[in-house]
């Protein structure tokens, strides 16, 4: 399918884009975090990942949706306060003031749903950004990228998931915010890409949580129980 | 009487209209009387309550989820229909979106909705019913004269663009639920509400570039701040009027946690829905 192959053609253009932005004191630690995502890349054919079922339990029903969303949360959230923290070198005004929006959107996700799970909220999850080089605008932006499309694709893949009317809406009223997110994101990195990926009929993806953990391992240290989760 | 025609337009394909709007096929007769007795302002409000009625009581489960394609797909005709009447304005020379980018970008959403409007069609066929049917003389961009010029001035353009974008977005958020037992049409409704805020964002940097009809002040951002529109005409308003609120769930997420988030990143961060009647009540003057 063309548009499985473009996805996996961009995940192995951000992977090799970090590794030509490394530098070599960094090298050693580096190279596992790249291998895996060219590994992930590769292995985005199987469209069924194994699914495993040691570490944090994400659990199950609705309750396990908003758990795999807090996730992904955490990890857009993390990225972009870091980004934030060592802007990479060339940065305009514009671009530190909508990338400091964005990060403000992410935490507020991320801290939405750790309020509204309560005591039902996984831990926080130990991040792995060694792959990512944060003073390359290139690295960033196309890290950026891949994290926006996939949490559009994510959240669109979980949508047939809940079964609370109420948690769809906030679903939804996240998700068209990533996907103005990830718009802005691909029109800096190229001027006019907003909606590139989608397919014949100009619908945009959807992945199921196998698929999404699969790409956002590389980033995650913390190992992710999503076995519970529900399937249809 | 352009209304009719519609109604006609929409009985070629749906022969129950009458039925769905009265149940009495000598009921139109009567508001073809009445529509001439009334306000000309007040008929398109008249039209949409029609219409509404007509596709906002469904009587089962798959009646309801093709409403709601309906509904869905006659958003989709009004983006489609302007964006192909605003691109053959501008390759005719009559409106002044610049060369390079900005059309190609407008050519790009142009046939996104485009494509949206084939593929629900074709989903709402698939599921026994009959897709609504719109043309380029169902629709008046002007809105009654309030955008008289958005084919000849960019900035307005831009401006009914967006408004359009963000209104769809909110369209097809607050349709979400009633679509919750069709697992296939939902993923898809969501894959189009997805690329509706990818085209929203886009807009909204075009605007900015542009700085056409932007109030002294504001910044246009790719995400909505408050319940601005960035738009200097209070006639695009109820499309942003309720994405002001700052709390989700009971949650309030202005400083949570003590991270440092004002009202406006609590507001960008989430994007309300509106309900059918609103959206109606927006585009009902779109309707020529």
């Amino acid at each position: 399918m063309p548009t499985k192959n473009s996805s996996e053609r961009e995940l192995m253009e951000v992977a090799e884009a970090n590794i030509k932005n490394l530098s070599r004191r960094n090298f050693l630690g580096y190279i596992g975090g790249a291998s895996a995502l060219l590994m992930t890349a590769a292995a985005c054919k199987k469209t069924d990942t194994p699914s495993s079922n040691s570490g944090v339990d994400l659990g199950k029903g609705d309750v396990g949706i908003l758990n795999y969303a807090y996730s992904l949360e955490q990890i857009e959230a993390a990225f972009y306060t870091k980004v934030f923290e060592s802007p990479y070198s060339g940065i305009t005004a514009s671009e530190s003031a909508l990338l400091g929006d964005i990060r403000d959107h992410e935490v507020a996700h991320r801290e939405f749903f750790k309020a509204a799970l309560a005591t039902g909220a996984i831990v926080a999850l130990e991040l792995d950004f060694s792959s990512i080089n944060f003073s390359s605008r290139d690295s960033v932006l196309g890290t950026a990228k891949a994290f926006e499309d996939l949490g559009v694709s994510a959240y669109n893949g979980a949508g047939k998931l809940i079964t609370s009317p109420d948690y769809l809406l906030l679903a939804g009223k996240i998700v068209s915010v990533e996907a103005r997110h990830a718009a802005y994101i691909r029109d800096l990195i190229m001027p006019g890409s907003f909606a590139d990926g989608l397919d014949a009929n100009a619908l945009d993806k959807s992945r199921s949580p196998g698929e999404v953990f699969a790409i956002a391992g590389t980033y995650v240290k913390t190992k992710i129980n999503y076995s519970n989760l529900p399937t249809s | 009487m352009k209304i009719e025609n519609i109604i006609n337009e929409i009985e070629s394909v749906d022969p129950e209209i009458y039925q769905r709007l009265d149940g009495r096929r000598s009921a139109m007769k009567s508001f073809a009387k009445f529509s001439g007795k009334v306000a000309l302002a007040s008929l398109p409000i008249a039209f949409g309550t029609m219409l509404n009625k007509a596709y906002g009581s469904p009587t089962g489960p798959k009646d309801a989820i093709t409403d709601v394609l309906n509904f869905a797909l006659t958003l989709e005709y009004i983006e489609s229909e302007f964006y192909k009447a605003g691109y053959a304005a501008a390759t005719g020379g009559t409106l002044a979106i610049p060369t390079g980018a900005p059309m190609n970008a407008i050519k790009t959403i142009r046939d996104h909705e485009i494509a949206h409007v084939n593929f629900l069609k074709t989903a709402i066929t698939s599921l026994g019913a009959t897709p609504v049917a719109f043309t380029a003389a169902s629709f008046d961009f002007t809105a009654k004269g309030n955008f008289a010029n958005v084919f000849t001035d960019y900035a307005l353009f831009l401006a009914v663009a967006q408004t359009f974008e963000d209104t769809g977005v909110r369209a097809y958020k607050g349709q979400a639920g009633n679509l919750i037992s069709n697992n296939d049409i939902l993923t898809a409704a969501l894959n189009i509400h997805s690329v509706e805020a990818r085209h929203a964002s886009h807009i909204r940097q075009m605007r900015k570039a542009n700085g056409g009809l932007v109030p002294t002040g504001v910044n246009v951002k790719p995400w909505i701040t408050l319940n601005q529109s960035g738009i200097g005409t209070n006639a695009v308003q109820a499309s942003y009027n309720g994405e002001e609120v700052t709390t989700q769930a009971g949650v309030n997420i202005v400083n949570i946690a003590g991270f440092m988030i004002s009202a406006n990143a609590a507001s960008e961060a989430f994007d309300e829905a509106l309900t059918k009647d609103q959206v109606v009540a927006i585009v009902t003057p779109f309707f020529a």
